[in-house]
């Protein structure tokens, strides 16, 4: 039996990216394919609408993974027809079959993957492409459907986005265009599912038509010639929605656009969050589950070694979700009950802000300051994302090419940006002095931002990559291709988030119980103290902190604090380091070794900041 | 006129002749729809060097400046 390569198991769900040929026993070949029956790869352009159309084709069994070694997400689903089971896989968007970035390398080897080798027959196998197409911008999507009919797998075209040539004033004719091809071509509206029917009907039909291998200039005069023919253009009227458009991409206009969006995001965020913690899991937890761990806890005699560590230390004789740190109690609660909502409601505008095709724009916008601090435009999704939540923040890192720029944006994260809760918290709090204060603050981390990305740029070799992106019109967004990636998203944090987290708590457990906490409190107490002028209380906060930073900042209210002390206690909690789910999630993101380099300049930074603070002020 | 793209006006349409750039470069940008021969129209540039969008038929493409500096484009005038 072969095991799967990506998680070296024999039960998983993952393609197995093994060629079948290599299979020596026969049957368990026959078994291998019998499984996972024939592929259809799903390829394009970006902003074609591909996963519109992937989600249309699927039901709600949808995987999604990272290729093996890569940071590239994939996702894959199945197609059934009568008793008929297709697996689809939808491949990263790309613009040609000579990869200029990881996604469309990744793109390429999963095409190489269902190729034919050649002595195998291709229409045993089944496999196929489907290449879909963007009608209103014929001319570029061509080339990569030229790139793939060389490649002699059986494709059908689908010519997605067909309602909009009629708003843009583009007539097709399909049949010119399938003569010229060679292969089936489906006039699809994957938004309304118009023609997703006969696209499935079409898949028997797929062919892969001998076309002579052509050098680049050949190909694109060939190309040029083909959409003449096809196409016909006429004029049209401007719309409202290029107008917005137009707006939403002028520098000044376009960031005072930018502003109205994020705070509407966060907004939403924040109400849809609460809402959730109000209304579902603060009742879930308190009402049903507390009642099931305090007579677990009883069973469990109240104390004793098991007992810590499972429901952990009982505060006034009763379970605080927050602060007992067991691993069922806080374990449990923090992944669950505070962060999942919040995860839940960004991740639908993340996904509504995408599908919309909000965010390049807000990455050219954003582009110059970003190249400043060794970054580029791309590089404000986890940072926004991070003053909401440092998980989702921490997870978005991955959308950034390379080690460089991830490891540069999350430490800038996990250092300058706070979360919504502990913002919530720092104002509440430090509000109460005077507003003065607070911006001292979020000044300080606003510097550090700036100072710190200025010197990581220098200090850590490499160049930012210069931006080169399409920015696709805007498009309402297909509900159910966003629920669908909204499910992939939540259950693959539930998947990664929540054994991270309870090692974690376990981990912080164990340290407590064997007084190693206590030991580095006072081993460093004195120091710190001395250093940031703050009394040996705050310390303890500081430990808390690692667990939830805005429980942390509340800790600091009956301290006494004079006003200073707390502006460098806040800005200070807010540095050293990221709260143990980012932690664990950084750790998955940047590697063991540069998460370790990145804590060190967290707790290095924290010292120096909060010395300064407390020489300044 | 022949001018890089990245000095071009708002609003101004030219036909691009040359790309000063490697053959990678080249065929990153041919893939985008920005190829000798084509006509290009210049729609918004961000501040302090930023980068350029550029509409090539259907699509906008926001480009950095440094790759727009090597862009040259013949402008009618």
């Amino acid at each position: 039996m072969k095991t799967c390569e990506q998680c070296k198991s024999d039960t998983c769900k993952h393609i197995k990216w093994v060629k079948t040929e290599t299979e020596d026993a026969p049957d368990s070949g026959e078994k291998h394919r019998g499984k996972h029956k024939r592929r259809v790869l799903l390829m394009g352009n970006p902003n074609v609408g591909k996963s519109v159309v992937f989600s249309r084709l699927t039901g709600v069994n949808v995987i999604a993974s990272n290729y093996p070694g890569t940071t590239v997400e994939y996702t894959q689903g199945f197609l059934k027809v009568g008793d008929d089971i297709t697996e689809v896989i939808d491949v990263p968007g790309t613009y040609s079959l000579e990869p200029a970035c990881q996604a469309e390398e990744v793109a390429l080897k999963m095409l190489k993957e269902v190729e034919p080798s050649g002595k195998n027959d291709t229409s045993e196998a089944g496999d196929l492409i489907i290449n879909v197409v963007d009608a209103t911008n014929l001319e570029r999507n061509l080339h990569l459907t030229l790139d793939l009919l060389e490649r002699n797998l059986p494709m059908v075209v689908a010519l997605n986005m067909w309602d909009e040539t009629k708003h843009r004033g583009i007539e097709i004719d399909v049949v010119k265009l399938e003569e010229y091809l060679g292969v089936p071509v489906i006039p699809t509206v994957a938004l309304t599912g118009q023609g997703i029917k006969e696209l499935v009907s079409k898949l028997p039909e797929a062919s892969s038509p001998t076309i002579p291998v052509r050098n680049h200039d050949l190909k694109w005069t060939d190309i040029g010639r083909m959409t003449v023919d096809v196409q016909n253009i006429t004029h049209r009227h401007h719309t409202i929605r290029d107008r917005v458009e137009e707006w939403s991409m002028k520098p000044w206009s376009g960031l005072l656009f930018a502003a109205v969006i994020i705070f509407l995001s966060f907004e939403l965020i924040r109400f849809i969050g609460e809402g959730l913690i109000g209304y579902l899991f603060e009742p879930l937890f308190e009402d049903i589950y507390l009642p099931i761990l305090m007579k677990l806890s009883g069973l469990l005699g109240s104390s004793g070694f098991l007992h810590d560590i499972l429901i952990g230390k009982l505060i006034d004789g009763k379970i605080d979700f927050v602060q007992s740190f067991g691993l069922l109690s806080t374990g449990l609660f923090v992944p669950l009950g505070m962060v999942l909502p919040y995860i839940f409601s960004f991740y639908l505008i993340l996904g509504f802000l995408e599908d919309w095709g909000y965010l390049p724009r807000l990455a050219v916008l954003v582009d110059t300051i970003m190249h400043r601090l060794g970054l580029h435009g791309y590089a404000i999704l986890p940072m926004i994302l991070g003053l909401g939540c440092n998980v989702p923040g921490a997870m978005a890192t991955r959308v950034l090419e390379s080690r460089r720029e991830r490891f540069i944006a999350a430490t800038l994260m996990s250092i300058a940006v706070p979360c919504m809760a502990q913002i919530a918290v720092i104002i509440g709090l430090v509000g109460q002095r005077g507003g003065i204060y607070v911006a001292q603050v979020f000044l300080t981390l606003f510097l550090l931002w700036i100072v710190l990305g200025l010197v990581l740029r220098r200090v850590i070799k490499g160049i930012s990559p210069e931006l080169l992106v399409e920015i696709p019109p805007y498009h309402i967004p297909y509900w159910s291709a966003l629920l669908k990636k909204l499910w992939i998203r939540l259950s693959g944090f539930l998947r990664e988030a929540i054994p991270l987290v309870l090692i974690g708590v376990l981990l912080v457990n164990i340290l407590y119980t064997l007084k190693i906490i206590d030991f580095l409190a006072r081993l460093a107490g004195p120091f710190l103290t001395t250093l940031w002028g703050v009394p040996d209380s705050v310390i303890s906060a500081l430990l808390i902190g690692f667990l939830r930073k805005d429980v942390a900042v509340g800790m600091l209210e009956p301290l006494g604090l004079t006003t200073k002390q707390l502006v460098i206690s806040c800005t200070v909690l807010t540095v050293y380091f990221p709260c143990i789910a980012t932690f664990a999630v950084l750790i998955r993101e940047l590697g063991v070794k540069d998460m370790f380099k990145s804590a060190l300049l967290m707790i290095l930074t924290a010292i120096i900041v909060g010395f300064l603070l407390n020489m300044i002020l | 006129m022949a001018l890089p793209l990245s000095q071009m006006k708002t609003g101004q349409k030219g036909v691009v002749i040359q790309i000063a750039g490697g053959r990678g470069l080249n065929s990153r940008l041919a893939a985008l729809g920005i190829r000798i021969g084509h006509e290009v129209t210049k729609v918004s540039s961000m501040l302090m060097a930023g980068p350029v969008v550029v509409k090539v038929g259907n699509t906008e493409i926001a480009l950095g400046f440094g790759m727009a500096q090597k862009i040259i484009v013949e402008v009618n005038e």
